[in-house]
């Protein structure tokens, strides 16, 4: 199943207009605040009525102002996860978690209850009130209420900004499963690129109400031209595999024959990864360096190098691991000398492989 | 206590089937934007500034024996004028603001964005309201009923005004107390109608209180 998403909307400020198609998997829509990225889920969820585009689900139209057609939202057959969980106060998580089910066509594929209570941990919760749960519970039910409406489309706003960085692992790891699982098309707004690097299957990336890269998150995250849609989010994604888990509380990692290391991960060795560098993190070196405290040295050739704006530029260097990205001076660049085939060698402080930033299965990209 | 039992039928039947209405026309003020708005908004709060005299010798020109609305309904075998029907009628009609106002009050309190999720979770606007919004105001519609009864037991000048004040007939309460003043030595009976008049009061606001913070806290799930 995949969406297509078409839209023109006049926003105080910006003018919306942009396209695209999502396959199934998790397709994130990515941007700073006000680049129009809740407006467009909302638009897909029928909560706002654009003033022009077209939404479908494969070649089942949820509106099209061309042809005058609009399915007001309770006919969209959603699974909408909101990013305040907005659970019904006066029903318990039970009640809560059978609500769309409830409303769900008799014909509907049905998530199996029991295997999504399950899946998310919250059986011991069903008989309290949401008043009584934690942020990171009440967004847990609010996934499990989203699936059980036996959805054909999961939208997802910023689901975890309101939550610390210790829910925040605590949650992330569901919605992994949920890509991993269920074979609808999943919509996820967020501005972590950290976020981005876990789950995205696609990733859009919007700047001011327009389309600017869309593609593999891989190559998107990977992109300097994505910069306007946060600088700290450039960063390389590499495929990595658990080689071992060492005594002195690291883990080590393989790609591609190189070895990275990195603060001890739970995950269980042979396990596959993607691993998230962030550009900010990495320092260039002509030749080998010595004598420096990090662990990580990748030597390569540089690919590209690319100007942005004021005195900072994005390299990026093949390595055996995959491509490498160092944000750097045009300072720097001139004084070592670099150019596109020269040889060298990439330094990743250790600490930068923070576990936020790996991510579960290696998914389509 | 002829007169205690006809306000109580009265007011009653008036709190009764005025809710209805008054829940539709709370969430049409609370929720939708319609040209008229600010109109109805006036219509419905006339009640409470008009004297009620105006209140009940309008009742009278449109739902008397030969008023435009009186008429046909009369050939239908529903008649308001001098009966107990008219009385509850004008006190519906002068407890309605009261009504109105608690009640959009609750539903003003309630977060659309609640109604959004139930929408996108597959319930029709209709849904939205019986399974959401209805439930979450439900102390207000409560508190908004009770404060309509208690308006509609006290009610007077509309409804002397419509229906007159015939014992046994229209003679609720305030028009029996009334009545019992008009006449040398009525002392005695009237104030023991206003005894009770204040039990009931209290009691009503008594219970409204107890009803509206039990059913929140069952409803904040504390």
């Amino acid at each position: 199943m995949s969406l297509s998403v078409r839209l023109k909307q006049q926003l105080p400020g910006i003018a919306l207009d942009l396209d695209f198609d999502a396959p199934s998997g998790v397709t994130v829509l990515f941007g700073r605040s006000g680049s129009g990225k809740t407006t467009v889920v909302n638009a897909v969820a029928g909560l706002l009525r654009p003033e022009a585009g077209r939404v479908a689900v494969d070649d089942w139209v949820l509106f099209d102002t061309d042809r005058g057609e609009w399915l007001p939202p309770h006919r969209r057959r959603l699974g909408y996860i909101f990013q305040e969980g907005r659970l019904f106060p006066h029903l318990t998580v039970r009640q809560n978690l059978n609500y769309g089910r409830w409303f769900a066509p008799r014909g509907a594929q049905r998530e199996n209850p029991d295997r999504v209570i399950e899946m998310l941990g919250i059986g011991h919760l069903l008989d309290r009130r949401p008043a009584m749960l934690s942020g990171g519970e009440k967004q847990r039910v609010a996934i499990g209420r989203a699936l059980l409406a036996s959805p054909r489309l999961i939208l997802a706003d910023e689901p975890l900004a309101a939550l610390d960085d210790a829910r925040k692992a605590e949650i992330l790891p569901y919605f992994e499963r949920l890509r991993d699982e269920v074979s609808v098309p999943i919509l996820y707004v967020t501005h972590s690129a950290a976020e981005v690097a876990r789950l995205a299957t696609s990733v859009v990336a919007l700047q001011e109400g327009r389309v600017l890269r869309h593609g593999p998150a891989s190559e998107v995250l990977a992109d300097p031209s994505v910069a306007p849609a946060g600088v700290r989010a450039v960063g390389a994604l590499l495929k990595v595999r658990v080689a071992a888990h060492h005594k002195d509380g690291l883990s080590e990692l393989e790609a591609g024959g190189a070895r990275l290391f990195l603060p001890r991960i739970s995950h269980r060795i042979g396990e596959e990864l993607r691993i998230r560098i962030p550009a900010q993190e990495v320092i260039l070196s002509n030749k080998q360096p010595e004598g420096l405290s990090a662990l990580n040295v990748l030597s390569g050739q540089v690919e590209a190098i690319r100007a942005g704006e004021g005195p900072g530029a994005i390299v990026s260097v093949n390595t055996p691991a995959g491509v490498v990205l160092a944000r750097v001076t045009r300072r720097s660049v001139a004084a070592l000398g670099l150019e596109p085939g020269r040889p060298c060698y990439a330094v990743i402080k250790t600490v930068a492989l923070a576990p936020q930033d790996v991510g579960g299965r290696v998914f389509a990209p | 206590m002829e007169a205690l039992r006809l306000s109580l039928r009265v007011s009653f039947w008036a709190t009764l089937v005025t809710l209805p209405f008054g829940i539709f026309v709370a969430y049409a003020l609370a929720r939708w934007r319609f040209p008229g708005r600010q109109v109805l908004n006036g219509l419905v709060h006339l009640p409470l500034i008009l004297p009620p005299v105006v209140t009940g010798y309008l009742l009278l020109l449109t739902f008397g024996l030969q008023g435009p609305l009186g008429k046909p309904l009369a050939g239908l075998g529903i008649v308001f004028a001098f009966r107990w029907t008219g009385a509850a009628l004008a006190a519906g009609i002068m407890a309605f603001p009261l009504m109105v106002r608690a009640i959009r009050l609750s539903i003003e309190a309630v977060d659309p964005k609640l109604e959004q999720a139930g929408a996108t979770l597959g319930a029709s606007r209709l849904m939205v309201f019986a399974t959401v919004t209805l439930p979450m105001i439900f102390p207000g519609v409560i508190a908004g009923a009770i404060l309509a009864f208690a308006k509609a037991m006290g009610e007077f000048g509309a409804t002397i005004t419509f229906v007159s004040n015939i014992p046994g007939q229209t003679q609720t309460l305030p028009s029996a107390v009334y009545a019992f003043l008009q006449v040398p030595g009525g002392e005695a009976a009237a104030t023991r109608l206003v005894i009770i008049s204040i039990i009931i009061a209290m009691g009503a606001l008594l219970l409204s209180e107890y009803v509206g913070r039990r059913v929140a806290e069952r409803v904040a799930g504390s």
